[in-house]
């Protein structure tokens, strides 16, 4: 019995080394593409003040300034549009014969699902963290007042971006794994990103809507991950924590599943 | 237990209605380095990755240093390494990284781990290569990487499937010297597929000739050229007079194929100037020793030249390239 134990012991932790170990090459692929970390952080910083800017000129929503008021949702676009994204990687590496490397390893398919997704989640949080930086820099700046960066805030805020991100890179992977190509990656996933984002409420409140609108943003699971946003660094929310952090989570876990399996049914 | 490193049995692998391999029965001996040949097409590839577990068989069954393929996929995989046909490895990372990911995936110790990278980059001659990026390797170097990849964790057996597919000669002949190497270093079984009579003929111990899906001649080079029974002799003629050359009782194999004959004769230095006596007159003449390719041809009936390489590393390398 003793042995019987062990066995499962040294094989859970091979399964642990495999997730470190693809986790360890997303990183360092990550780290050798600087273009990809400074367009991931350049990129929502123009839409927060050309797009936030510009519109902010005119408008602003229930006594809070529009810039202030879009900056959670362009935090969940840019870890949106990074996780998603980070799917074509493993077209990549069906591409490059990478991936008969990695399925060949005496360790599971699931074990090479979470690796790949702890490897994006990393760059996500990497990108939030800049952003965050840079939220509270333009808030001292005057740019976006209002924007509640305490320690807790801060932390709450990048628990909710991680949940976020780990649905989203596991969709992502979900198309990946599908793919035999990156045009249709990226065909694919733009029809998908744009409605996703749209309706998440990222750039308008969700309190006025007219009811087919209303209803449409009540599907996208990312209309809850920008309202806990909001409640957590502006203090402002529709659905409250409980429901938000609820429908993340189960979400999560869905798409989680529906990855493994997607992973196990893999073709070379 | 027998002490094969590899058994299979009625190993079948079907694609709907095409059979890739059929009913492959193979044994192979521990510490043998064993080509399987044949043009592409013949069931080489789908063969390797249906024992290295990446394919499931349709039929049959095969162990790889005594475990079942289909029911302890875990434990083969632990036991064997794998060089593709097209290069694995990834090229934003460098030589060691790629290693050290390989040691990761397989679960090695991080002392074990680091001490293996210093001998196998050292058996391949990259330790003063180790920190550069893949990408600036050439073919020659990223196929000795990816040979030390597949050594590093010890494996019982190595597959190397087409190792110098796509490599300039000079490459090509510095890959056999280090393959010849480590199957005297390492201690290990060697299976290696080629579509290139010369790299068995140099390196193997045993090959299995394979066309079909099927194995069509098993033993070592020279019990196969043996097979052939005398030397070949190959004429150019426009207008060969084949009819008189049966008759001969010397001759032991006419094989016509454009314009070309080839004989199979016992003693042709000698028989000779009778043979063209009958034929009449040829463009040219020339007698060799049976090659495997002659082997190859006494079986199937074609050259395994006839076939073109289709879209090996070379070609898809450069799709990628222009993907990108």
């Amino acid at each position: 019995m003793g042995t019987k134990s062990n066995e499962l012991q040294v094989k859970q932790m091979n399964e642990i080394n495999g997730i470190i170990a693809i986790w360890y090459r997303e990183f360092k692929v990550f780290q050798r593409e600087k273009s990809r970390i400074v367009a991931s952080v350049v990129n929502p910083i123009l839409w927060l003040l050309i797009f936030g800017g510009g519109l902010g000129a005119s408008i602003s929503i229930s006594g809070i300034n529009y810039q202030t008021f879009i900056f959670p949702g362009i935090l969940i676009q840019a870890v949106l549009f990074s996780s998603v994204f980070f799917g074509v990687y493993i077209v990549w590496d069906r591409k490059i014969d990478f991936l008969k490397e990695v399925l060949v390893a005496p360790i599971s398919r699931t074990s090479i699902f979470i690796g790949k997704i702890v490897g994006g989640a990393t760059d996500s949080i990497i990108q939030s963290i800049i952003l965050l930086i840079l939220g509270a820099i333009l808030e001292k700046a005057g740019l976006i007042p209002g924007l509640k960066l305490t320690f807790v805030s801060t932390v709450g805020a990048l628990i909710i971006l991680f949940i976020t991100t780990t649905s989203m890179v596991s969709i992502g992977l979900i198309i990946g794994s599908r793919m035999e190509s990156p045009e249709g990656f990226q065909l694919i996933t733009s029809f998908l990103l744009f409605p996703i984002f749209f309706l998440s409420g990222a750039l308008f409140p969700l309190n006025r809507l007219p009811a087919w609108l209303g209803t449409l943003t009540l599907i996208d699971p990312l209309t809850y991950s920008v309202d806990a946003l909001r409640h957590t660094i502006l203090g402002a929310s529709q659905y409250g924590l409980a429901l938000d952090f609820g429908v993340m989570i189960g979400f999560t876990v869905l798409v989680i599943a529906f990855g493994t399996y997607a992973f196990e049914k893999m073709k070379v | 237990m027998s002490n094969h490193i590899i058994e299979t049995e009625n190993l079948t692998k079907q694609y709907g209605n095409l059979v890739a391999v059929g009913n492959l029965n193979l044994k192979i001996e521990e510490g043998e380095l064993f080509g399987l040949l044949g043009p592409n097409g013949a069931g080489k590839s789908t063969t390797i990755l249906t024992l290295t577990t990446i394919l499931k068989p349709t039929s049959g069954h095969a162990t790889v240093g005594g475990f079942d393929i289909v029911k302890q996929p875990s434990q083969v995989r632990k036991s064997i390494g794998i060089v593709f046909q097209d290069p694995s490895s990834d090229d934003t990372l460098t030589g060691y990284e790629n290693l050290k990911l390989h040691g990761m995936l397989y679960g090695m110790p991080v002392s074990l781990r680091e001490e293996r990278i210093r001998e196998v980059l050292k058996l391949v001659d990259l330790t003063d290569r180790k920190g550069e990026l893949v990408k600036r390797y050439s073919g020659g170097m990223r196929r000795r990487l990816e040979i030390a990849r597949g050594l590093m964790h010890h494996p019982k057996v190595l597959f190397l499937d087409e190792p110098t597919l796509g490599l300039d000669p000079q490459s090509r002949e510095n890959i056999w010297a280090y393959i010849e190497n480590l199957s005297h270093e390492e201690h290990i079984s060697l299976i290696l597929t080629t579509h290139y009579m010369e790299e068995v003929d140099r390196l193997c111990d045993r090959l299995a000739i394979m066309d079909r899906g099927k194995i069509v001649a098993l033993g070592s080079p020279a019990e196969l050229k043996r097979i052939i029974g005398g030397e070949v002799v190959v004429m150019k003629s426009a207008s060969p007079d084949i009819g008189s050359l049966k008759s001969l009782a010397y001759v032991k194999h006419i094989e016509t194929k454009d314009g070309v004959v080839s004989l199979t004769v016992v003693n042709a230095n000698e028989h000779l100037p009778e043979i063209l006596q009958k034929t009449g007159m040829v463009d040219s003449v020339e007698i060799h020793s049976p090659t495997l390719n002659d082997v190859f041809l006494h079986y199937t009936g074609r050259e395994i030249r006839d076939e073109a390489p289709e879209g090996g590393w070379g070609q898809r390398a450069m799709n990628y390239r222009s993907n990108k």
